[in-house]
């Protein structure tokens, strides 16, 4: 009988969370703040068809940055997830605080117990009857879970873009400047990020009974400083 | 509850029901199951529903009344509801199971469009419709029958299109006008002799009122516009732009105007 050769615990788990921080670095970003009426998700993404940002439920969204199909399996797992849970009980008790536990705990069994972590970062976000009540959960590829009151940035570069938000985030931003300030973050002083290549969306808490609201590449053209 | 991930062979893909199944949470039918017959129970019942289309779209509209047996149970049900954003759903029947339906039906056309990231065509949902009341059948044959009519607007043709159904799930495309219930005979007949091609908002809506009217004047299990407690039908329309009901202050004044006429051609 051959005997497995011994590597620490603590080797393990640094390898694997190497290995995912480098499969998600390797990524685009997308950030997502609070404005006056919501929360606004800007993500860098050039394709029209494979989205980051989708709606869970009524009053929340999902984000993911990292493998595609990784996080896309996450984010049907959490529609089924909310759309069972409104059915049964009541779409009132639909939350994303208790979908981000859930996707923390996915996250961290795969991540101790897989032999590869997901390779995925994701955002849950709600936005609340009041602004009081907005929520940002940001999840991490082991399973962290960070709450986040006023913005947060996913995906590769996360520290630069971090600093660029936090230091351009007003506390009541309008729509356009919420995408401004978030575009601006995204693409840093060396870039300007044309609208085809940008994935915006809305939790609109105006929006109805769906708050979530894609915008168009032509609506974004419209919040965006224009480059000519 | 866990969140339900499935492994790629056994994916219930993105129907709801399916889903439910899936988890064990899906008793369709339990009255159906115990062989009771619906008319000892005396359930509430729906009645008298309307579609019609015209230039933009579809109108489609519902009395408010709910009998068991000969008592009125409910005066201000909602029989006709929004599916989803281009689509709507009037039913006649058990009410109870019609709930559950309209309630299963809304929400797997919002849980399809959120899965695929695109909204099911107007077919598809006609069809997704007629596959749940099939699955009813069991519970019609003891008397819990649920015959809906689904409206609305088809995006990829650009014009309005109605179905009706029978307890089996048969699925049959109107061209002109659909009626069903208790009262539809005289609805029916309404809408018939007013219906034209291409008629305007105003006079479809109009004339779905008066159906209603007449119905509600020869059926008695269909509720006529109550001014009293301020019921009115639910009439909506449903176009490019997408569902929108018209408001009870506007039905108001249309069953005003439908009275005065009806009193001037008694007083000649």
């Amino acid at each position: 009988m051959s005997m497995p050769f011994y590597v620490a615990p603590e080797q393990v788990m640094k390898d694997r969370a190497d290995y995912a921080r480098k499969g998600i670095a390797r990524g685009r970003a997308l950030v997502a703040m609070r404005y006056v009426d919501g929360i606004a998700i800007v993500a860098e993404n050039s394709s029209e068809t494979l989205r980051k940002i989708s709606e869970i439920y009524d009053r929340i969204a999902f984000a993911g940055v990292g493998r595609y199909n990784e996080f896309d399996q996450l984010r049907v797992a959490g529609v089924r997830a909310a759309d069972l849970k409104g059915f049964q009980y009541s779409r009132d008790d639909v939350d994303a605080r208790s979908l981000a536990n859930q996707y923390a705990q996915i996250l961290g069994q795969i991540f101790t117990h897989e032999m590869k972590p997901l390779e995925v970062e994701i955002l849950v976000a709600e936005v609340g009857q009041a602004p009081a009540g907005d929520q940002m959960f940001h999840i991490q590829y082991d399973g962290t879970v960070f709450d986040h009151k006023d913005h947060t940035v996913l995906g590769g570069d996360a520290d630069a873009i971090l600093g660029r938000l936090t230091e351009s985030y007003a506390a009541d931003l309008d729509v356009g400047g919420a995408v401004r300030t978030g575009v601006a973050a995204l693409a840093g002083p060396e870039r300007t990020l044309p609208p085809g290549d940008l994935e915006v969306a809305l939790l609109a808490r105006g929006n109805g009974r769906r708050c979530f609201r894609r915008l168009a590449d032509d609506e974004v053209a419209a919040l965006l400083p224009s480059s000519d | 509850m866990a969140m339900p991930i499935f492994t790629p062979g056994d994916d219930p893909g993105s129907s709801f029901p399916e889903l439910l199944r899936r988890i064990g949470a899906f008793a369709p039918n339990a009255l159906a199951a115990n062989g009771a017959s619906a008319n000892a129970l005396d359930v509430p019942h729906a009645t008298t529903c309307v579609a019609m289309r015209y230039a933009d779209g579809v109108v489609i509209a519902g009395d408010r009344r709910a009998t068991a047996g000969n008592l009125i149970s409910h005066r201000a049900m909602e029989k006709v509801v929004e599916a989803d954003r281009y689509s709507g759903v009037a039913i006649a029947g058990a009410a109870g199971p019609a709930m559950d339906m309209i309630k299963l039906f809304q929400l797997q056309l919002e849980h399809y469009e959120k899965v695929e990231g695109t909204a099911l065509s107007l077919e598809g949902k006609a069809n997704q419709l007629s596959m749940m009341i099939r699955g009813n059948l069991q519970a019609a044959m003891m008397g819990l029958a649920v015959v809906p009519i689904f409206a609305g607007y088809d995006e990829r043709r650009g014009r309005g299109r109605l179905w009706d159904y029978d307890v089996t799930g048969g699925r049959y495309e109107e061209r002109e006008y659909v009626a069903t219930g208790s009262g539809s005979l005289h609805a029916g007949t309404v809408v018939k002799l007013g219906w034209r091609p291409d008629l305007d908002r105003n006079t479809a809506i109009d004339l779905a009122c008066r159906a209603l009217w007449e119905a509600a004047d020869a059926d008695s299990a269909t509720g006529g516009p109550d001014a009293l407690r301020g019921i009115y039908p639910i009439v909506a329309t449903i176009t490019g732009e997408g569902w929108a009901r018209v408001d009870d202050a506007e039905l108001a004044e249309r069953y005003e105007r439908i009275a005065l006429s009806l009193r001037e051609n008694a007083a000649q």
